[in-house]
């Protein structure tokens, strides 16, 4: 029997996903060699930057999967951090301390979210709209001013560097190792995590099913609503962590941090090849989502002369790109049906 | 008839009248102002008392009428939009700060500040007022020809817009000191009432005329209601739809223009900042249904000028402007839940529970 | 053979809110053995179907199952399929985005160390669908199949989740000729393994050609079970459309003349006119001629109007109106050259629940004025209260919103939203469905009345009876397309029967 490879729309979505962030980078190479974009670390720092974007896009593309969304995720992160620093520099507790707070605060917003939307049938954009103001507004209620963290054991956490063997050589000959931080292993432990759940379980395979035809689950006998709900649960959980992981990045807690990183969570979940109607998606995507977010970034700043804004026009453009090629996707296969 | 069967009459009569007040669409969004209202006067018991000085009006009252101005132009628009679609539109606070930015550097020519205008003002409220229908359509055509959900389409602008604003004022907040300028977001000379009370109420009159020249109400409700039937009664719900996020896109350029006007500049990071979740609230406590269909105009409109004094009860309540989202967003949901199908019918069930047999079922009608 | 009984359903009872949707209604199938349930609308088939397999409680009557005597309680389609009751519907109920093989074991994945074992799971589908002569790739994306194979998916999960009962709710709908047959051998070889299968459909040909058995509802009552070769097919349409009483007295008289046509332009002319859901037809009707569409349920009678008025788009072919031909893809177009339609499922396409009856009856007339000419409030309410009146109306008020209304109430104010356009061609589809006798006497007055007048109308109906007394002209259908044209003196049930029931002694 031949076989014949089929280019199926996800493959589709998922090449011009990567071939994009291939492009941009090597642009980058070509264009910013001197200006240092062909290094290692350049593209490390992709990952550092990004880490806990990583996370908090995993738990967003587990929930854009079942066919629902999540906008209170940069809202939540900003609430992580301010709780935390909070909580280490005010009440004097410990990082560990801190860390458990962040996922108790994570696991909170997605055990009330995923209960209105699950079991009250609620639109989830309006839940978690509410969500996102009421993560902002706490932010401000634990404090109006920035906390910068002193806490020693943290600062620990956020500067470890580990040392890779690839590096450049400097113009004296020393050889300068490239380096990562914990926050990139943790990240990408937890987008292998999320890639084996979502191919090798029998609740990940719930959620495609969940998120490609509601009625049909509900048919075959899946529990649609516990489905739902753990896939918002688990969406705060990692929401919390890479809030913290975030927040080891910026080691502060401030009103309006992470403001519109919901934004970059859907955008690069979409840009990965995310279906937004649902039943459609992968972490390893989504990375590359992030990972073109984080060109997008890294290519503006080097540039020098272009406004930080860019970068939110550039993305929320190639979202909007993403999306109508997925409308257009849609109609073109019901029409041939 | 005997005395026991006119009491009786009178009883029904008696409750009749209270079923017609309390099942008025306006009562649901009256009943909550009076609530907001009489916690204002609570806390502040001076605040009805209104003062002239100087030639114009003071107090509380008039502050939250004042203020509540661009909400309401929000309101009206968001209303349409959720009536026709079942969706709302999260860009309106950034597109009030693309139009007031498209303004601002219209009229000072390009410099970050000016104090003449270097353009003519209608030239500069014109183009303003373009490119926010142009926002508008923008979202339509996502929604009603893609039929994208209408929060994710308009998810695209909400980020990308203030970002096209900072764009057009190069980064810099651009000021207009120029005092004819002030006037829309300040007083007209002579007049003690806020101008932007004029504008709202005008943009009101001005909707309601639309809607009693046009067939705008009959058509966004038949399309949000049943866009099957309206399809069959020869509607087009892709043109109504879309009509109606232009016309949101208009009216939140008119927003922003008088919030410009107010600070006499073009903020992009602060003009019209969660205003997006107060129009939406506005709706939702104007008792009009987010899912679409059935709409009250009026009922936005009680609800906007709800959500100001509510805005200012807490204020009062000494909690700053950042920590208000939080009882915005716990507002929302409990109206949200409240109107929820799975709740009324938890609800209903618990009723039955408590009062077996006596629930009244939809069937029983006069008719046959 | 020896016949074992392996599901057997004895006074089986449904009320909804006082209405018997099922009255001491007996089911049973044998082990092998292929069941037609056929009725036509109102019949209670949904309804047998939805209690057997757990959506319903019943509120009386006994299911037993296996030839047991202890009678068993079905709570929930879960419990249902466990009991080995399978249902197969209309709408696939599978996902699109998942592969073949996942769609098969959803939720019972086999699994190695506590991970799905892929391999594992494509190899036993494989080898499924391998069985049932199947011909797909377990790795295929379901939703790049064929709907014909997917609903062969559909049933194989069935199978090998070990039904005993399979349930196919009108599987064939969207099926053409060579997938049908597909789907028969399946059945054929599934009757061969012992499964019992119930087969709820309209097609006549498919069920003599297919089914060991027909159980006939009607009414929400049984009406009989019968052997297919002891049933020809004349005897079994007599059965379904069985006989209804009515108030024939008043009608008779004022149908007297039968018009002829001959020779006339007619009003409106479709030639070789097909959509996608139909397949070409043609035909004429007349200015003032009453065209009756007959047929058994789902024979495509509203796929064809709808196709006419353009609310469906048309594929293929042409439209003349008064010898001038049009081209008309969208219900507004239809509208304005004086169509108008009565569609056939009021709830979902007819009425506008929380809109007054004011704005229901008027919202016609008024997109055809267009958004810039609204009516006058005084208009509105003049022309509400006209119609109120003339089609006795039962509401409390015009501004009452019209969901608070009976079923038949609705019925007449959509009615009247379409006689307020004053159009020159009617299609009215199912019009007297869920209404009470006598006001179905009015409207069939009225419908004589208006041809009188000079309208035009097309009328579907799944009562002949009705039709015969209104329709001048009577298209009969079958299976999707035009199988016969009756009219003048041939204009009798028995014929009309004859037509629908098609082929003479065949049966099976």
């Amino acid at each position: 029997m031949k076989k014949k490879k089929q280019l199926s729309d996800t493959s589709f979505l998922l090449m011009v996903t990567v071939g994009l962030f291939i492009l941009m980078y090597a642009a980058g190479m070509i264009v910013f060699a001197d200006k240092g974009f062909a290094k290692p670390q350049m593209f490390l720092n992709l990952f550092i930057s990004n880490a806990g974007l990583i996370v908090i896009s995993c738990g967003l593309t587990l929930v854009m999967i079942t066919g629902g969304i999540d906008i209170s995720v940069g809202s939540v992160t900003g609430l992580v951090a301010m709780a935390s620093a909070y909580q280490m520099e005010v009440n004097g507790s410990g990082a560990y301390t801190a860390l458990a707070l962040s996922l108790l605060i994570g696991l909170a917003f997605g055990v009330v979210q995923g209960y209105l939307i699950a079991y009250l049938d609620i639109q989830p954009f309006i839940i978690t709209l509410a969500g996102l103001f009421f993560g902002r507004g706490m932010t401000a209620v634990i404090s109006k001013e920035m906390i910068s963290v002193k806490n020693e054991t943290f600062l620990a956490w956020a500067k470890y560097k580990i040392y890779l063997p690839v590096g450049t050589t400097n113009k004296r000959g020393v050889f300068q190792p490239a380096y990562i931080y914990p926050t990139v292993i943790v990240a990408l432990l937890v987008l292998i995590a999320v890639a084996v759940m979502l191919k090798y379980t029998r609740f990940g395979r719930r959620l495609y099913a969940l998120g490609g035809s509601q009625q049909s689950a509900l048919m075959m006998g899946l529990n649609v609503r516990r489905t739902k709900f753990y896939a918002y649960t688990l969406n705060g959980f990692l929401v919390g962590l890479g809030g913290f992981l975030f927040f080891l990045n910026s080691c502060a807690g401030f009103v309006e941090q992470a403001k519109g990183l919901e934004m970059d969570a859907i955008s690069a979940s979409v840009i990965g090849g995310t279906l937004l109607s649902g039943g459609v998606g992968n972490p390893v995507g989504t990375l590359f989502g992030v990972l073109i977010k984080g060109a997008i970034s890294s290519l503006i700043t080097t540039q020098g002369t272009l406004s930080s804004w860019w970068v939110r026009i550039a993305l929320s453009s190639l979202l909007c790109f993403f999306i109508v090629l997925q409308s257009v996707i849609a109609s073109r296969k019901k029409k041939s049906m | 008839m005997s005395s026991r069967g006119v009491k009786r009459k009178m009883a029904s009569q008696k409750a009749s009248l209270f079923k017609r007040i309390t099942k008025h669409h306006l009562f649901f969004p009256l009943v909550c102002l009076a609530v907001v209202l009489l916690a204002n006067v609570i806390k502040t018991p001076d605040f009805f008392v209104v003062s002239i000085n100087g030639g114009v009006l003071y107090g509380y009252v008039v502050d939250v009428v004042n203020r509540a101005s661009e909400l309401v132009i929000l309101a009206i628009g968001m209303t349409l939009v959720s009536a026709a679609s079942g969706g709302q539109d999260i860009s309106v606070g950034a597109v009030m700060a693309v139009a007031a930015a498209v303004c601002c550097e219209i009229l000072s020519g390009g410099a970050v500040s000016t104090g003449a205008f270097q353009n003519p003002l209608i030239l500069a409220v014109l183009a303003a007022l373009l490119v926010s229908a142009l926002c508008g359509a923008f979202n339509g055509v996502l929604v009603a020809r893609l039929k994208i959900q209408p929060m994710v389409a308009t998810l695209i602008l909400f980020t990308a817009g203030r970002g096209i604003a900072q764009l057009v004022t190069k980064g810099q907040i651009t000021y207009v000191r120029v005092e004819s300028y002030k006037i829309a977001g300040g007083y007209i000379p002579g007049c003690p009432i806020p101008t932007p009370i004029f504008f709202a109420a005008g943009t009101v009159a001005l909707v309601m005329l639309v809607m009693k020249f046009t067939t705008l109400k009959l058509y966004v409700e038949g399309v949000g209601i049943n866009s099957s039937a309206a399809r069959i009664v020869g509607l087009n719900s892709v043109r109504i739809q879309f009509v109606t996020y232009v016309i949101c896109g208009l009216l939140a350029g008119v927003a922003g223009l008088i919030a410009s006007s107010r600070i006499y500049s073009a903020d992009a990071n602060n003009i019209g900042l969660y205003l997006e979740m107060d129009a939406i609230l506005a709706v939702a406590l104007g008792g009009n249904l987010l899912s679409g269909g059935k709409f009250s105009l009026m009922g936005s409109v009680i609800g906007a000028y709800t959500i100001q004094a509510l805005t200012t009860t807490l204020y009062a309540m000494n909690i700053s402007s950042d920590q208000l989202p939080v009882y915005k967003a716990v507002v929302v949901v409990i109206i949200v839940v409240l109107q929820s199908p799975k709740f009324n019918q938890y609800f209903r069930s618990f009723r039955e529970k408590l009062h077996p047999g006596n629930s009244v079922s939809r069937k029983e009608e006069p008719s046959s | 053979m020896e016949e074992t009984i392996i599901l057997s359903m004895r006074g089986i009872t449904k009320l909804f809110q006082g209405v018997k949707a099922l009255q001491n209604v007996d089911f049973t199938l044998r082990k092998g053995e292929i069941h037609a349930l056929m009725g036509e609308n109102g019949a209670g088939k949904s309804t047998l179907i939805k209690v057997l397999t757990g959506v319903y409680p019943m509120d009386g009557g006994e299911i037993r199952l296996g030839g047991k005597e202890q009678a068993v309680t079905i709570r929930s389609p879960q419990e249902a399929q466990r009991r080995g009751i399978s249902t197969v519907y209309q709408e696939i109920n599978l996902c699109p985005n998942l592969s073949v093989a996942e769609n098969l074991f959803i939720d019972r994945e086999p699994r190695r160390f506590g991970m799905i074992d892929w391999k594992k799971m494509n190899q036993r589908s494989g080898a499924l669908l391998k069985s049932l002569d199947i011909g797909v790739e377990p790795t295929r994306q379901l939703g790049d199949c064929s709907i014909a194979v997917q609903q062969m998916i559909a049933i194989a999960r069935a199978v090998d989740m070990q039904c005993r009962v399979l349930i196919l709710d009108e599987p064939t709908s969207s099926l053409d000729d060579d997938e049908v047959e597909k789907l028969f051998q399946l059945m054929r070889r599934l009757k061969e393994q012992g499964v019992g299968i119930i087969f709820v459909t309209h097609f006549l040909e498919q069920v003599y050609a297919v089914c060991d058995r027909i159980t006939v509802l009607r009414n929400g009552e049984l009406v009989g079970e019968y052997p297919t070769a002891e049933l020809p097919r004349l005897k079994l349409v007599a059965k379904m459309m069985g006989k209804d009483f009515d108030d024939l007295a008043e009608i008779e008289s004022l149908k007297e003349v039968k018009k002829e046509h001959e020779g006339e332009t007619p009003f409106l002319e479709a030639e070789g006119l097909s959509s996608r859901y139909i397949k070409p037809f043609s035909l004429q009707i007349h200015k003032g001629e009453v065209m009756g569409f007959t047929g058994l349920l789902g024979s495509g009678r509203s796929e064809l109007v709808r196709t006419v008025y353009g609310a469906d788009k048309p594929v293929a072919g042409t439209l003349k109106l008064n010898g001038r031909p049009v081209r008309i893809d969208a219900p507004l177009n239809a509208m304005m050259k004086g169509m108008a339609y009565l569609p056939e499922d009021r709830k979902r396409d007819g009425i506008f629940a929380d809109l007054s009856v004011r704005e229901n009856i008027i919202i016609a007339l008024q997109a055809k004025r267009g958004p810039f000419r609204p009516m006058k409030r005084k208009e509105m309410q003049e022309s509400a209260d006209r119609y109120i009146d003339l089609l006795q109306i039962k509401t409390a008020g015009r501004e009452i919103p019209v969901r608070s209304l009976s079923g038949g109430n609705q019925q007449k104010v959509v009615i009247a939203r379409w006689l307020l356009t004053d159009p020159e061609f009617l299609i009215l589809d199912e019009p007297t469905r869920g209404i009470d006798i006598g006001t179905k006497t009015e409207i069939q007055k009225l419908i004589l009345q208006l041809a009188e007048k000079g309208m035009s109308i097309a009328f579907i109906s799944s009562e002949i009876e009705e039709m015969l007394r209104t329709c001048s002209h009577m298209v009969v259908m079958r299976d999707r397309q035009i199988v016969g044209e009756l009219t003048g003196g041939d204009l009798t049930q028995d014929k009309i029967m004859h037509v629908i029931a098609g082929g003479e002694a065949e049966n099976g």
